[in-house]
């Protein structure tokens, strides 16, 4: 079973279309990894549905970073 | 065939414009889904479909129920995987003049015809983002542009259906999906029909074509918007009409 971590990173790197060496878990989303905004939506519904929970949109937006990603999955599943 | 391999949903597909809708995308390829109101509608779809040989089958879909929708849209997943073309055709008349328009017959002509294409577009944008690819075609009407007394209900349904499409047009084009409209003028089906004689001479004075269209002409504008070589049109809307308006 991979973790959290590796999980995220492995969506990110799908949603964005990154590779997975350019993913550190400081990389912004929008500055470092050129996510838009829907590609943040995308993001954060494939999310959603690896980690089978739901991200409340004012949560979804505090989602900055692939760190930050990985902190919410932590303390929410 | 241009549409080989993708599966279209087609609201409101029994009769009319959407049958003629269904047929088109069929006979490009496409495993075309058609929803009507009653399992009779649905059987008689999918026997359609059968009969001209094309790949395809009928579901029952009331547009009007988001659990219809959500029931629908899960059977055509398993059945004929996500669709990567939408049309929004299933759509209901109430008329009367507006001071005589009760709420009910502007809450179901809102509910049905523009929250439909609310629901149903959002329940298929994320498999067309996923798959790069989308086809998200309206059915409009020319009174959506032009106003027609007895139809501030229908006409205001289709204006926001229109002005709905535009939106997603920008939200979603750098996905490789495009929305647009089709708005037909006098076709003949049911609908305009139920016109009496009176109202149907005042409406060819109106029509430069002197004839009312056939449901194969809107249908064969749905085709080419649904078709690869529609990728660099997005948030139009085209007028089929017999040159009655023209925007």
């Amino acid at each position: 079973m991979s973790t959290v971590e590796e999980r995220v990173k492995k969506i990110v790197c799908e949603q964005l279309g990154v590779k997975e060496s350019e993913v550190q878990n400081t990389s912004s989303f929008v500055e470092d990894l050129g996510a838009d905004s829907l590609d943040t939506v995308e993001l954060v519904m494939a999310l959603e549905e690896e980690f089978e929970t739901e991200i409340p949109d004012e949560e979804a937006e505090k989602l900055a970073s692939v760190q930050d990603a990985i902190d919410y999955i932590v303390a929410h599943t | 065939m241009s549409l080989e391999g993708k599966t279209a949903l087609v609201t409101g597909a029994t009769r009319g414009i959407g049958k003629a809708i269904a047929k088109a995308l069929a006979d490009q390829g496409a495993m075309v889904v058609g929803t009507a109101t009653s399992e009779n509608g649905a059987e008689s779809i999918s026997a359609d479909l059968k009969a001209a040989g094309a790949k395809g089958f009928g579901i029952v879909m009331n547009v009007a129920d988001p659990d219809s929708i959500e029931a629908g849209l899960k059977e055509i997943n398993e059945k004929a995987g996500a669709p990567a073309i939408l049309v929004n055709n299933a759509g209901i008349t109430r008329d009367n003049l507006l001071m005589r328009l009760k709420d009910d017959d502007w809450a179901s002509v809102v509910e049905t015809n523009l929250s439909s294409v609310y629901r149903t577009s959002k329940a298929v944008l994320r498999g067309m983002a996923k798959a790069r690819w989308g086809r998200v075609i309206n059915i409009s009407s020319v009174v959506a542009g032009m106003g027609n007394p007895g139809q501030a209900n229908y006409c205001a349904a289709k204006a926001g259906v229109e002005g709905f499409t535009r939106s997603l047009a920008k939200e979603m084009s750098n996905r490789g999906i495009t929305a647009n409209c089709v708005a037909p003028g006098f076709i003949d089906t049911d609908m305009t029909r139920k016109l009496d004689d009176k109202q149907r001479e005042a409406m060819m004075e109106v029509i430069p074509a002197g004839r009312l269209g056939e449901p194969e002409e809107v249908a064969a504008v749905v085709a080419f918007l649904a078709s690869e070589a529609a990728g660099y049109v997005t948030g139009e809307t085209i007028h089929v009409n017999g040159g009655m308006y023209m925007g």
